[in-house]
């Protein structure tokens, strides 16, 4: 198990490495020069100069990837051309909003979904069945942008029980999750329909199987039966879905964050990109794919200690 | 051209018996079929010319004239949606065809080849999958100017490794049959052995993998839209039109309303035709379901 662990922690170390390789390359294309942006259209070429030096701007390519590199691997991510902070610390601060957004948006899109698909596998082929597949399916169609829209329009412009947008800040608890609730909401949609339909499927392959047949052959009620045994052996699919999902969460808040006006991750990313903050983008993306990286490691192991099988196969 | 025995055993004539008799099939093929039919009269034809502003007539609701109502600049809504209904289906086309067009020969390749060649594409597969799909996306129209044509590259590149790895698991499946092993004691090359016989048999997995990412294509696009890096006005996206509404939301929601139900209902056609035609190409799938 230990040698499994090390094998694939060591793969998801190489992806990050090649990862960081690639964003760095990709982005020293874009036209645009840092301590121009940062000076302004009006700067001396001395300020200039003495900026570019001080931003290490001057240095060849290389020792510029391995300071960043070696920067990163000690938490140092560099200082924002726009803000003028350290980047860490810009997304230690929007992290207080993304963070508990796209948790709690995989919350809500797991307990409305496995319920669903339990259910819609156990009265499989009736009317429960077909009507929150039928749901399902369209749920998979809804952009989570348009679905914000008609939330906003109903339950903010309408209703008035909570904000269109904007963030108070977690001083105030209840109203800083009442901020993040449409914005959880329209991102947990279509992630729970596409989660229903997996945990759906998973399940009705596990209720053919010949232990589901003996527990009910002994007597246990058809509950137990569906929520404990069934339920337990079709989680790894809907696991590795899950763990897919993450990153379309991850994702999903740039669009999200922008509908409600959230100062969070992804809001902060898609200015720094078009305000060409490259330091900024380069962190910001490399935190997200490490994430990703990790959380798919973690389903991977999860997976191992479930089913001894996965470790030998491959 | 060689056929798979479990294809050769349903029949073309059996398979569109099949594909009449599947409810999915068959609404997601007149769903799809209207969309793409409304992308193309609007090409010579749309009720309104989209290009006039009419200000007297902004933010009109719905009406006989303009059903669908009018936008802040006086546009036709309806027609609007028809221009936009090419834009969707063109980039996600075209992404379609960039991710199938590379994914398919390097998947096939690797199965080929085995060995290093499939562990690297394999882990460069692994790589593209670690970067979130829409951040790239919008990283790549950022770098090289929004519109309508980078868009169409970040969605393709996403596609790519997503043909590969269909397309790699579809032919190792395949390689180890018979009459591949018939081909090559005959002399065949791994490339006309891909090319003769491989491709036919994998060529219904791609085609339903090709309807879903058609739908994620739209789906995808719209939101690079959205976000003002997708089609550039005055060339009308739905994703745009999404934009636009939202500041107008309290005066005129109908301006939300329609551009958000085509590409829900685009969306669901694809998908449906994507489910329907794995019901009825994949004799195993449907057992099961």
């Amino acid at each position: 198990m230990s040698a499994y662990i090390a094998k694939r922690a060591l793969t998801g170390f190489a992806t990050l490495l090649v990862a960081s390789l690639v964003v760095f390359a990709v982005l020293e294309i874009l036209p645009g020069d840092p301590a121009r942006i940062m000076l302004g259209m009006n700067a001396s070429p001395e300020a200039l100069a003495a900026l570019r030096d001080e931003m290490g701007l001057n240095q060849p390519l290389v020792t510029r990837y391995l300071d960043w590199v070696a920067g990163m691997a000690m938490g140092d991510l560099g200082r924002s051309y726009t803000y003028s902070t350290p980047v860490s610390e810009l997304i230690a601060e929007r992290l207080e909003v993304s963070l508990p957004l796209a948790l709690l948006a995989l919350a809500l899109s797991t307990l409305i979904a496995i319920p669903v698909g339990v259910y819609a596998a156990s009265r499989r082929g009736q009317v429960a069945d077909t009507v929150s597949m039928g749901l399902a399916q369209i749920g998979v169609a809804i952009p989570n942008f348009w679905f914000a829209l008609l939330l906003v329009y109903v339950f903010a412009v309408g209703l008035r029980l909570v904000p269109a947008g904007g963030f108070p800040g977690w001083d105030n608890g209840w109203q800083a999750l009442k901020a993040l609730l449409l914005p959880a909401v329209s991102l947990a949609l279509p992630q729970a329909a596409i989660l229903a339909r997996v945990t759906r499927s998973a399940m009705l392959e596990v209720l053919g199987e010949d232990y589901i047949r003996t527990a009910r052959a002994k007597g246990l009620p058809r509950r137990t039966v569906l929520w404990k045994h069934a339920l337990q052996n079709a989680l790894i699919p809907v696991l590795t879905i899950l763990g897919l999902q993450f990153a379309f969460l991850l994702a999903g808040t740039i669009i999200i964050e922008n509908v409600f006006y959230l100062p969070g991750l992804g809001r902060l990313v898609f200015q720094a990109i078009s305000q060409r903050d490259l330091i900024v983008v380069e962190g910001v993306v490399m935190l997200l794919v490490a994430a990703v990286i990790l959380v798919n490691l973690l389903v991977d192991l999860l997976y191992a200690a479930a089913d001894p099988r996965l470790r030998t196969s491959r | 051209m060689s056929i798979d025995p479990v294809f050769e055993a349903s029949g073309e004539r059996h398979i569109l018996r099949q594909a009449m008799g599947n409810r999915s099939f068959l609404i997601g093929l007149a769903i799809t079929t209207v969309i793409a039919l409304m992308a193309l009269v609007s090409l010579f034809w749309t009720p309104y010319d989209i290009t006039r502003l009419e200000v007297a007539q902004r933010l009109k609701g719905l009406s006989l004239e303009h059903p669908f109502g009018t936008d802040h600049l006086g546009r036709d809504i309806f027609s609007m949606i028809m221009v936009g209904a090419r834009n969707s289906i063109a980039v996600a086309f075209v992404a379609v065809g960039i991710g199938a067009g590379i994914g398919v020969p390097l998947g096939a390749w690797a199965a080929a080849q085995r060995g290093w060649a499939d562990e690297a594409l394999m882990r460069l597969n692994d790589l593209v999958f670690a970067f979130p799909a829409l951040l790239s996306a919008i990283m790549i129209t950022a770098i090289f100017g929004p519109g309508a044509v980078n868009a169409i590259i970040a969605i393709g590149i996403f596609n790519i490794p997503v043909f590969a790895r269909v397309a790699r698991a579809g032919a190792l499946a395949i390689w180890p049959r018979e009459y591949i092993l018939a081909a090559r004691a005959s002399g065949k090359g791994k490339f006309l052995i891909s090319a003769e016989h491989i491709l036919p048999n994998i060529a219904s997995i791609l085609l339903v993998q090709g309807t879903i990412q058609f739908a994620l294509g739209i789906l995808a696009e719209a939101g690079l839209s959205y976000l003002g890096l997708g089609a550039q006005p005055p060339m009308p996206s739905w994703g745009r039109m999404l934009f636009d509404a939202q500041t107008r939301l309290v005066v005129a929601p109908h301006l939300a309303l329609f551009p958000g139900l085509a590409i829900v209902i685009t969306v669901l056609g694809l998908n449906l035709l994507g489910d329907g035609l794995r019901d009825v190409l994949d004799p195993r799938v449907r057992r099961e379901r």
